[in-house]
């Protein structure tokens, strides 16, 4: 069964733990401004919301790339970039409807969640358990799902 | 590496923002943020300066595992002279803001001298700059930070600034930074607003190397393990925040109350964490909303609170009815037991106003306690209040004294003066429940006698995060004490003292230290930065920093004569409680400390002693 | 069932991967204009630099792509198309039948009447081979006279100040990317640009150019004769729908189509920059953007592959990065009453918000990349904003913030 990265708000703490996993392990310093995923703070409510890429089946990133440089790993089915390949033309950052894939400035390429080849860093530095990497039914997978679905491009196709 | 190893200097009085190479040599010996930080205290203002003139200067530092993975990896510190106790302030915050000024690449921010106009400094990465603030005097901590992040167009702008309590003078302003965390004891916000700077805003994107990542990842990683398997740090801060401390300390008769007058406060399970947890009746919603972390912290003791919306102090003010952060243990007691308050939400309005016009709610609840004792002797009327009855347990008279304080209006004008000069003033100098100057926090010293050492040697004045040997007598970490006895207090404070200044020099937090030993923190700083950084040599740099800090206040003009406490902890018996009929034995305490340390019988480091440390 | 595909950029080559999957036995043939396998026009500006050769410019990069697939890539030019016979001419003379026709063409650029752009040293930059002779030109420290300085002018901007020309840019309208970027965007692109060296004349426009001792001289009707030894024109780009001529193929801007992309005769249907289809705003219009090709692409051959597809409209959207000041419009954002605005001039950030009730409707964007790509959710998903668009209104920065409220709530 497909796995995927759960993310339970009423969980998390918001001490971005993840971010700092993420990119010590995708860019080899501690940097969230960097990171892949996103620890949203609504202070005034008292809640936190980890916020990254589902790998949504529209790819709608990966549909508009222009130069075949996002690419769906057989193994996690993850959509991840070639750094080889990317060319730095943004389109997938305006394409993508979450805006969970973003412009590296100091590498001139794109960055996105690649669940780390199936061992998500993000997962495992989380100290509450609001991010997990599980069967990809669980709950707040499926709403982020919906709402991939709301946006509704073109994918109104049952195809 | 995981050091920054540059240096922003700000002349405030020039407009000038310079960048310096990080002294290495120092950073070695003292590590970073408060021991390092210190060093260039003491290396460049006069310690007899006055906190608030322009020669004072005000450090902003973090730790070289700021910003990186290490669990509770976001403290900084803010290290001046400080404007409460006029003795060395090193005051200390969580929060986002100090792990951002390590992303933009910086280890401290030294100003200097005092800018002619209000100023904000704005730090994104490598380019540094002062900015008019006139559109900001005269804010508050909150609107500040909104606003600045409006204006800047960057949510991810992380902002350390003082309120109106800063720019009036209140003696015990703090700095406050992601709206709820302070740095927020010995006045340096009110250092900051002497300064005309009202605020740092730093956005930062380069981020934090550390020597060996995988060794690093690997030392972190089981650190972490062990505070999420530890009852303290993986189950009770968590659920119940340092709140859970209420009850317990109540229990042991040390919860002081009433200015000290008692040690234990019958509404002390009515302002305690189980409260908070509770379901109110009008909105079906408990005062706790959520606990949130500082950056990096995998403890998560923050609380998030909101007001009942019926409550008298928000019900017409919507602008007070969100979530906000919650009440702390320290800030519950200061602003509850000891003035006899058992209204939870009107101490959590106090605590928002605390952190919305930035100042320590533990020095302004102490203060209004001694107030309230003047009040009770007829010593302070209705006619010096503004009509304001200070009776014990008025929750409203604290509210609104809370609000009164932050803009320096009325009766607050006077309490923001601080305990010490407030009772001096009426001519009772004795009910100011101070060392130095600063207010005692929540650890009656009759209760729990080695808290009394504590506070009368600490260098910036009472304060528990000196050596917080609480941790032993009451919870028994690492090893149980009698609380009750002054036996061997001497040394185990000396060993907290030693090794909290390590802690705090490292850019984690002491709370750790409940789950953690040195033998879990060196690792993790020896697999991030250069050098040796053993168990022993930790200790040794925190000893180094302790005998600096004590060498600045002496040259400042303090001696041994200052290490006491208030004549009540000492002739006064405790009334109630186990601790019923004791007073602190700091007279005998105090001789074995001195030796220990290796100080002369009136309490000076001799040279020996300091030739050791490298001073 | 036999497809034929007109055109071989995004929208075609998406149309057949798509037609493959959903029509496994199908026969797909793909026709392409062009001396190379399908390749993105985005990609020319980094072609221009040397960041990648012409294989990186490949819409698909594995080997032997469409043979595998079973699509068969032809070389060819459309000449003509005969309904009746359900056949295409192509210019060589080769006739194409076909059951389901997708004609993705995509568009050429202009040429202003102006005398003098046919001589040697001028070109566009459209095609891998324009890209090649400006290469060849455009050598350190030569002279440039760039005309445009649309969206396409303002991509190769770069591109040519970085190979160390002497670069001049010839503007008629009054300001920079004027489609994409209202006026205070575009004159904030404009003082961007000159800061770093780059000879900007707005309200300018191009009189003739002439040869002149085996150098070239562009004459302006304001500032005087520049000279050049190479003219890049990008003034704009026109559908091509030439070969439709007498098909009966309804055209007004592009080829008229419906919400499934059939066009006015049955069995044709038109995607990508060539069609004018349905606009998420309501209303038909040619949105010459990759998305949407790539969409139009996929939704098209669904439907000719016999599912019954709706397409609920493309949402305009851009981006660019001018010289490292990136630019973002989404939607519609000009003629709104209702917006938010932040303007910080010594930063180059500049975001405009245009709300349509509880909605937002458009957006504008300068210097700011990250998690821009909410701005399309909040749009496209038409989500209500409450309380949102008050604190948008205030700061315009919390787009994020907005999105994941108003939909992870």
């Amino acid at each position: 069964m497909e796995k995927a990265l759960v993310l339970d708000a009423g969980k998390c703490t918001g001490c971005e733990q993840c971010e700092v996993a993420c990119s010590m392990v995708n860019e080899g310093v501690s940097n969230p401004a960097k990171s892949r995923i996103k620890v949203f703070n609504f202070h005034d409510e008292g809640r936190f919301v980890p916020y990254t890429c589902t790998q949504c089946d529209d790819a709608w990133c990966m549909q508009a790339c222009p130069v075949d440089a996002i690419s769906v790993a057989p193994l996690t089915g993850a959509k991840v970039i070639s750094n080889a390949l990317c060319v730095g033309c943004k389109v997938c950052t305006i394409a993508c409807p979450f805006g969970t894939v973003n412009y590296n400035p100091s590498s001139g390429k794109v960055i996105k969640c690649d669940l780390c080849g199936g061992d998500p860093a993000c997962a495992k530095a989380c100290p509450t358990g609001a991010i997990t990497y599980t069967d990809a039914a669980a709950t707040g997978y499926a709403k982020m799902k919906a709402w991939a679905q709301a946006t509704d491009a073109g994918a109104q196709a049952s195809a | 590496m995981s050091w920054a190893k540059r240096i922003l200097r700000v002349n405030l009085t020039k407009g000038t923002c310079q960048e310096e190479p990080l002294n290495m040599d120092w950073a070695q010996k003292y590590l970073g943020q408060r021991g390092l930080a210190t060093k260039y205290l003491c290396e460049e203002i006069d310690p007899r300066v006055d906190p608030l003139s322009p020669d004072n200067k005000l450090i902003i530092a973090t730790g070289p595992l700021t910003g990186t993975a290490a669990s509770t990896g976001g403290r900084w510190s803010v290290i001046t002279k400080g404007a409460l106790t006029g003795a060395i302030a090193c005051s200390n915050s969580g929060g986002f803001f100090g792990a951002e000024l390590k992303f933009a690449g910086w280890d401290m921010i030294i100003f200097e001298g005092k800018s002619p106009k209000p100023v904000y400094l704005l730090v994104q990465d490598d380019v540094a700059q002062l900015v008019d603030a006139s559109g900001y005097w005269g804010r508050t901590v909150w609107e500040t930070e909104k606003g600045l992040k409006a204006e800047h167009q960057d949510p991810q702008l992380r902002v350390a600034s003082i309120g109106q309590a800063g720019e009036v003078g209140v003696k015990f302003a703090g700095i406050v930074n992601d709206l709820h965390r302070a740095a927020g004891r010995s006045g340096v916000g009110t250092v900051m607003g002497s300064k005309n700077l009202k605020a740092v805003a730093v956005r930062g994107t380069k981020g934090v190397q550390v020597r060996d990542p995988i060794a690093f990842m690997k030392a972190t990683s089981e650190a972490k393990a062990v505070l999420a398997e530890n009852a303290v740090t993986g189950e009770g801060l968590p659920a119940m925040g340092t709140q859970v401390l209420m009850n317990v300390i109540n229990e042991c008769g040390a919860l002081p109350t009433r200015n000290h007058k008692d040690v234990q406060f019958a509404g002390a399970s009515d302002i305690s964490a189980e409260a908070m947890h509770e379901t109110r009746r009008s909105d079906g919603k408990a005062n706790l909303t959520r606990n949130g972390a500082c950056f990096g912290c995998t403890i998560g003791c923050g609380r998030i609170s909101t007001i009942d919306p019926t409550h008298y102090t928000v019900k017409d003010r919507k602008q007070y009815q969100m979530a906000s952060g919650g009440l702390e243990y320290e800030a519950a007691w200061a602003l509850g037991a000891a003035n006899g308050v058992n209204d939870l939400d009107a101490l959590t309005f106090a605590n928002f106003i605390c952190n919305e016009q930035g100042f320590d709610p533990i020095s302004f609840g102490a203060t209004v306690g001694a107030a309230m004792e003047l009040y009770e002797m007829g010593v302070i009327t209705t006619k010096d209040t503004g009509g304001l009855e200070l009776t014990w347990g008025n929750a409203e008279t604290l509210t609104t004294l809370a609000e009164l304080t932050g803009r320096g209006e009325g009766f607050g004008a006077e309490i923001g003066l601080g305990s010490k000069l407030l009772t001096e003033k009426y001519g009772h100098p004795d009910l100011s429940m101070s060392v130095k100057g600063q207010e005692f926090p929540a650890y009656d010293a009759r209760g729990i006698q080695g808290m009394g050492l504590t506070y009368a040697t600490s260098n910036r004045g009472a304060c528990h995060l000196r050596g917080y040997t609480v941790a032993s007598e009451v919870l028994g970490i690492p090893e149980k004490t009698d609380p009750l006895s002054s036996d061997g207090k001497a040394g185990l404070v000396i060993a907290f003292q030693d090794a909290t200044g390590a802690v705090d020099s490292a850019g984690i937090c002491v709370f750790t230290t409940f789950a953690w030993s040195m033998d879990n923190i060196a690792p993790q700083i020896a697999a991030a930065c250069e050098g040796d950084w053993s168990v022993e040599k930790l200790l040794e740099v925190g000893e180094r920093i302790w005998n600096l800090e004590r060498k600045f206040n002496m040259d400042a003009g303090f001696t041994g004569k200052d290490d006491t406490l208030p004549k009540r902890l000492l002739k006064d018996a405790a009334k109630t409680g186990p601790a019923e009929g004791k007073v602190n034995e700091l007279g005998k305490m105090l001789p074995e400390y001195y030796a220990l340390r290796g100080w002369t019988p009136d309490g000076v480091p001799t040279n020996d002693t300091l030739g050791r440390l490298v001073l | 069932m036999k497809y034929v595909i007109l055109g071989a950029g995004p929208a075609g080559v998406v149309a057949a991967e798509t037609l493959r999957k959903a029509d496994p036995s199908g026969q797909v043939i793909l026709v392409g204009g062009e001396d190379a396998p399908p390749y993105s026009r985005m990609a020319i500006p980094y072609l221009l630099t040397g960041k990648i050769t012409e294989d990186g410019t490949y819409l698909r990069k594995a080997d032997e792509y469409y043979d595998r697939l079973g699509i068969l890539y032809k070389r060819g030019r459309a000449a003509q198309v005969d309904p009746q016979k359900s056949t295409v001419v192509l210019e060589d003379g080769q006739s194409l039948d076909y059951d389901k026709l997708l004609v993705a063409t995509g568009a050429t650029p202009v040429t202003p009447p102006v005398p003098g752009l046919d001589l040697k040293g001028v070109h566009h930059c459209w095609t891998l081979e324009d890209a090649r002779a400006i290469a060849a030109l455009a050598q350190a420290g030569s002279n440039v006279v760039l005309m445009g300085a649309g969206f396409i002018g303002c991509i190769i901007l770069e591109s040519l100040v970085e190979r160390g020309v002497n670069l001049t840019v010839v503007e008629a309208e009054d300001r920079m990317i004027s489609r994409m970027m209202d006026e205070t965007g575009g004159d904030m692109l404009k003082r961007w640009v000159e800061a770093q060296g780059v000879y900007l004349l707005t309200s300018t426009k191009v009189t003739s150019v002439s040869e002149i001792g085996g150098s070239l001289s562009v004459s302006t009707d304001k500032a005087g004769h520049l000279p050049a030894d190479l003219v890049v024109v990008s003034v704009g780009v026109k559908p091509n729908t030439d070969f439709l001529k007498g098909s009966g193929v309804a055209i007004d801007v592009g080829i008229e189509v419906d919400d499934r992309l059939q066009t006015s005769v049955p069995n044709i249907y038109a995607a990508g920059d060539v069609a004018q289809g349905p606009d998420f705003g309501g209303g038909f219009h040619v949105h010459a953007v990759q998305p949407t090709s790539v969409e139009h692409g996929r939704i098209a051959a669904l439907n000719m592959a016999g599912a019954d597809a709706k397409y609920r409209g493309s949402l305009i959207m851009n981006v660019l990065d001018t010289m490292g000041l990136v630019s973002a419009s989404f939607g519609h954002w000009m003629g709104e009453d209702d917006v938010a605005v932040m303007l910080d001039q010594d930063d180059h950030r500049y975001t405009k918000l245009a709300f349509h009730g509880d909605h937002l409707v458009g957006a504008l964007m300068l210097g700011r990349t990250d998690q821009i790509g909410v701005l399309r959710g909040l749009i496209q998903t038409r989500v209500r904003l409450g309380a949102w668009k008050d604190k948008l209104k205030k700061d315009p920065s919390l787009i994020a913030q907005a999105y994941v409220a108003c939909t992870q709530g």
